[in-house]
C-alpha cells in the first residue's frame, strides 16, 4: 500500500498520531507540513497525481456549527479518496445525552481512522486524543486551538512572500476569545515572524506579552508596520457581555477602512479566517480588493488539511497492516 | 469496646503543650491515662509505635460527604472510613448536599447517620442562607440548638453584601464561626481556572484572583463592623494572604486555612486539560503557591483543610468545562502537606501536626487537637518514612478523583483511633 504514496517517507519527521494544536509542535514539525501541503498544493495546480488515502475514513464530529471548516475537511478527505461521514450535533447522539467519550468510541469501533472535531469546549479533542485509537484532527475548540487553520495562514503567507522569519504580522481584534489567534501567535513566532496584537484591553489581556508577542490598544500606530494583517471575527455576543460599548465604537477603533489601508504599505497581505462581517472587521470594498488574500487562504486550507490527512494516515495503514 | 492501650516508643507530638519526646501513650476506656493513676496489675495490649509518630487526631474542617443525597459519589459511611485512613479523627461535613443542610431536621438525620455508619466524628455545618441561594438567612439559631459548629454556603458565597451584613450579626450573637467560599462570582463569571498564562494559553475561561480578594476584602471588613468569626476557606491567592495578615494585624477575629493541592500544585498542571485538576477556587501561578506555603509558615493561615470533593468518574471524565469541580482529599492530604511542607523544610513535624489537629480544633471550637490524659483517645500514628504511592483504586472514598495518582510520596498513617477504638490499620 506504501507504494501508492510515493511521496510518504516511512519514519519520516512526522511522528505524531494526533494534530491537536501548534503550541505543541517544533518548529521543524510545522515547517514538515507547510512543505508536504505546498507539495500538494503544486500538485493540485499541475492536476498531478495525489497521494491516496482510499480504503481509510475521516469522520468529521462538528458539535459546534462550521460550514467552511468542515467542507475543507470534507472537500481534502475526499480528494483523496478517503471515505467521509459527517455528524453535526443535530445528528450526532450528544443531544440524547450521549457523552462525547461514547460517542467517539462508537465512531471508532465504526472504523474511523481520523475524527475531524469541533467542538465549543476547548481541550475536547485532547480528552478524545487520551481515549480513542483514530487520529483526532482538532478542526477548533473553543478558546484555545485552530491548528489547520493556523498551518492555512502560515501557508498563505509563505507562499505570497516568500518566508515567514521576519515578517511583520499584526492581528487585530477579539485576541482573548480567538482559537486562531492563538494557533497564528504560535506558528508565526516558532518560525520567526515579528507579531504584534491589536485590541482593546478588554479583548486583549496583558498576559498575551508571555506569548513572545507585543500588544497594542491602538491600531493606527501598528498600520505602517505591519505586512501582513489579520482580522479577527467579532462576535455580537462580546457586547453583551460589556467586552465594549458598541459595534460602532469598535469599528471606528479597530475596523480597516480605506483611509487605514491607505496608512499600510502598498504590499500588504489582508488575511481573515472568515466568515467575514463586511463593515464591521473590513470595509466591504476591501474584501474583495487587491490587498485580501482571504480566498488564498481558503486555497491553502484544503491543500493543508489534505497534507494533515496524508501524514497522519501513515498510523493507520501500519494499524491494517498489523491486523 | 475500647481496650487497654500502650503505645511504646513512638515520638509523641502533642502541639497543645509543646510536648515532643520519645515515650509511651496510654488509652484506657476511651480516653488518654496517666498509668500511674491505674492498678499496676493492668494489662495492656501493646502497640510498637517505634520509628513513628503519636499526634492527636487529624481534625480536617472541609469536608464533602455527600449525604444526604449523593450517595453515589460518596457516603457517610465511605467518607469518615476514607477520613480514617487519613488519620483523621473528625471531619466538619460541608451543608451543600441534597437536600441542603439549612433546616434541623437535615442535621439531626446527618448525625444520627454518622452515629450510626461514621467511624470518625463527624461534625455538621449548616447553610447560612436557606437552600444555599444567598437570598434569605437560614435558621441560625435552630441550626446550632440541632447541633452543627459552624454556618457555612460553601461552594456559593452570598453575594449581596447587605445581606452577609446580617448573617454576620446573627452569627456573632451566636457565636458560631462563618466558613466562607469567597468568590464574587460576577468577576469569576463562569471562569474554570486561574486567570492567568495557562488559561491564555488553553483558552480556557479564567477564574481571576480578584473574585476571592473581594470577598476576602469585603468580609473582614463586616467582621470588624460585627465581631463576627470569620474564616476564608481555601485561600488560593497571594493577594489573598496579604489581606489576611494584615487584617490579623489590625486584631480582626478572621482566621484562614489552605488546601493541599494549593501548597502542591500550580496552574501549569491544567496543560494537559485533566478534570482532576479542576477544582474551585482553581489552582494559582507559582506566586500564589509561594505566598500560600509562606501563609501556612508565618500562622497568617491557622490551618489545611481538604476540601475533599468526591464526584464519580462518569462526571469528571468529560470536556473541561463541562466536569464539576473539586477532588478527593481525605487518604492524601497528611502525605502532600509532608511532601510539600516537611520535607522542604517548611515546617517541622509538630509545626505540620498542630496545622492538622490542635489548630483547627481551637478555630472551630471542637474537642481534640490534644493527648491530655483525661481527653478522648484520638490519636494517629504516622510513619513518616514510609514511602508510598498514590493509587486511587485503592482509596476507600468511593470516588477516584485526585490529581496526585501515581505520586511517590513519604509519610502515612498506620493507626487511626477514635475514643480508644481503632478504626483505621494499615
Amino acid at each position: 500500500m506504501a507504494s501508492e504514496n510515493p511521496e510518504q517517507i516511512p519514519g519520516g519527521r512526522w511522528r505524531r498520531r494526533h494534530l491537536l494544536g501548534l503550541q505543541e509542535l517544533e518548529k521543524e514539525e510545522i515547517l514538515f507540513l507547510l512543505d508536504a501541503a505546498d507539495g500538494i498544493a503544486r500538485r493540485l495546480e499541475a492536476g498531478r497525481e495525489l497521494p491516496s488515502l482510499r480504503g481509510l475514513t475521516a469522520v468529521n464530529l462538528f458539535i459546534e456549527p462550521s460550514t467552511r471548516t468542515r467542507v475543507s475537511f470534507e472537500l481534502a478527505a475526499k480528494r483523496l479518496g478517503a471515505s467521509v461521514l459527517e455528524i453535526d450535533q443535530e445528528s450526532s447522539s450528544i443531544r440524547k445525552g450521549e457523552t462525547l467519550k461514547d460517542t467517539a468510541r462508537n465512531l471508532e469501533a465504526m472504523g474511523a481512522d481520523f475524527l475531524v472535531l469541533r467542538h465549543s469546549a476547548a481541550g475536547a479533542p485532547h480528552f478524545l486524543a487520551d481515549r480513542v485509537r483514530s487520529s483526532v484532527i482538532n478542526a477548533g475548540d473553543g478558546a484555545h486551538e485552530h491548528p489547520t487553520q493556523g498551518l492555512l495562514d502560515l501557508l498563505t503567507i509563505r507562499r505570497r512572500l516568500g518566508r515567514i522569519d521576519g515578517v511583520r504580522v499584526a492581528i487585530v481584534g477579539d485576541i482573548l476569545h480567538s482559537r486562531v489567534a492563538r494557533s497564528d501567535i504560535w506558528g508565526l513566532r516558532k518560525l520567526g515572524a515579528e507579531v504584534t496584537l491589536v485590541g482593546p484591553r478588554t479583548l486583549l489581556p496583558e498576559v498575551f506579552r508571555r506569548f513572545g508577542v507585543r500588544l497594542s490598544s491602538d491600531l493606527d500606530p501598528i498600520l505602517p508596520w505591519a505586512q501582513v494583517m489579520i482580522l479577527l471575527r467579532i462576535q455580537h455576543e462580546r457586547q453583551r457581555e460589556g467586552m465594549f460599548p458598541s459595534l460602532g465604537e469598535y469599528v471606528s477603533l479597530y475596523g480597516l477602512s480605506d483611509a487605514r489601508l491607505r496608512r499600510c504599505p502598498p504590499e500588504i497581505l489582508l488575511m481573515h479566517p472568515g466568515p467575514v462581517e463586511r463593515g464591521v472587521e473590513i470595509e466591504s470594498e476591501l474584501a474583495d480588493g487587491p490587498s485580501s488574500v482571504i480566498l488564498d487562504q481558503v486555497t491553502s486550507g484544503v491543500a493543508v488539511r489534505m497534507a494533515v490527512f496524508s501524514e497522519l494516515a501513515r498510523f493507520h495503514r501500519r494499524d491494517r497492516e498489523g491486523m | 469496646m475500647s481496650g487497654f492501650y500502650r503505645l511504646s516508643g513512638g515520638r509523641i507530638l502533642d502541639p497543645s503543650c509543646g510536648r515532643d519526646e520519645v515515650g509511651d501513650l496510654f488509652v484506657a476506656g476511651g480516653r488518654f491515662v496517666d498509668p500511674v493513676s491505674l492498678p499496676a496489675e493492668t494489662s495492656w495490649e501493646w502497640i510498637d509505635a517505634s520509628g513513628r509518630i503519636v499526634t492527636p487526631g487529624l481534625i480536617d474542617a472541609h469536608v464533602h460527604l455527600r449525604e444526604p443525597g449523593e450517595p453515589q459519589k460518596e457516603t457517610i459511611a465511605s467518607g469518615t472510613r476514607a477520613a480514617a485512613a487519613g488519620g483523621f479523627t473528625a471531619v466538619v461535613a460541608m451543608p451543600n448536599t441534597r437536600p441542603p443542610a439549612d433546616q434541623p431536621n437535615t442535621i439531626g438525620w446527618i448525625r444520627e447517620r454518622a452515629r450510626e455508619q461514621g467511624v470518625v466524628r463527624v461534625y455538621p455545618t449548616g447553610c447560612l442562607s436557606e437552600g444555599r441561594k444567598g437570598e434569605k438567612l437560614a435558621p441560625l439559631a435552630s441550626l446550632r440548638a440541632a447541633g452543627v459548629v459552624a454556618l457555612t454556603d460553601d461552594g456559593g458565597c452570598i453575594q449581596d453584601a447587605g445581606l452577609m451584613r446580617r448573617v454576620m450579626e446573627y452569627a456573632a450573637m451566636l457565636d458560631l464561626p462563618i466558613l466562607e467560599h469567597c468568590e464574587e462570582s460576577s468577576v469569576s463569571a463562569g471562569g474554570v481556572v486561574h486567570e492567568g498564562y495557562w488559561s491564555a494559553v488553553l483558552g480556557l475561561r479564567g477564574w481571576p484572583s480578584l473574585a476571592e480578594e473581594l470577598i476576602v476584602s469585603r468580609d473582614i471588613l463586616l467582621a470588624e463592623l460585627t465581631g463576627a468569626r470569620l474564616h476564608c476557606q481555601h485561600l488560593s491567592s497571594a493577594g489573598s494572604v496579604r489581606l489576611v495578615r494584615e487584617a490579623k494585624r489590625r486584631g480582626v477575629r478572621v482566621t484562614a486555612e489552605v488546601t493541599p493541592h494549593h501548597l502542591a500544585l500550580t496552574d501549569e498542571a491544567l496543560a494537559d486539560y485533566d478534570t482532576n485538576f479542576k477544582m474551585n477556587p482553581p489552582l494559582g501561578s507559582e506566586a500564589d503557591r509561594e505566598a500560600l506555603r509562606e501563609g501556612i509558615v508565618d500562622g497568617t493561615i491557622d490551618f489545611i483543610a481538604s476540601d475533599h470533593a468526591p464526584h464519580c468518574s462518569f462526571e469528571k471524565e468529560v470536556e473541561f468545562d463541562r466536569a464539576p469541580f473539586g477532588i478527593v482529599g481525605l487518604e492524601t492530604m497528611l502525605a502532600v502537606a509532608a511532601e510539600t511542607l516537611v520535607k522542604m523544610k517548611l515546617l517541622d513535624w509538630p509545626g505540620l501536626v498542630a496545622r492538622l489537629s490542635t489548630i483547627p480544633a481551637r478555630v472551630l471550637g471542637v474537642p481534640g487537637g490534644t493527648l491530655a490524659a483525661g481527653a478522648p483517645a484520638d490519636l494517629a500514628v504516622i510513619d513518616p518514612n514510609l514511602q508510598w504511592t498514590v493509587n486511587p483504586q485503592a482509596f476507600l472514598s468511593r470516588s477516584r478523583n485526585t490529581p496526585f495518582a501515581g505520586w511517590e510520596v513519604q509519610g502515612r498513617v498506620m493507626l487511626t483511633m477514635v475514643e480508644g477504638k481503632i478504626v483505621w490499620r494499615l
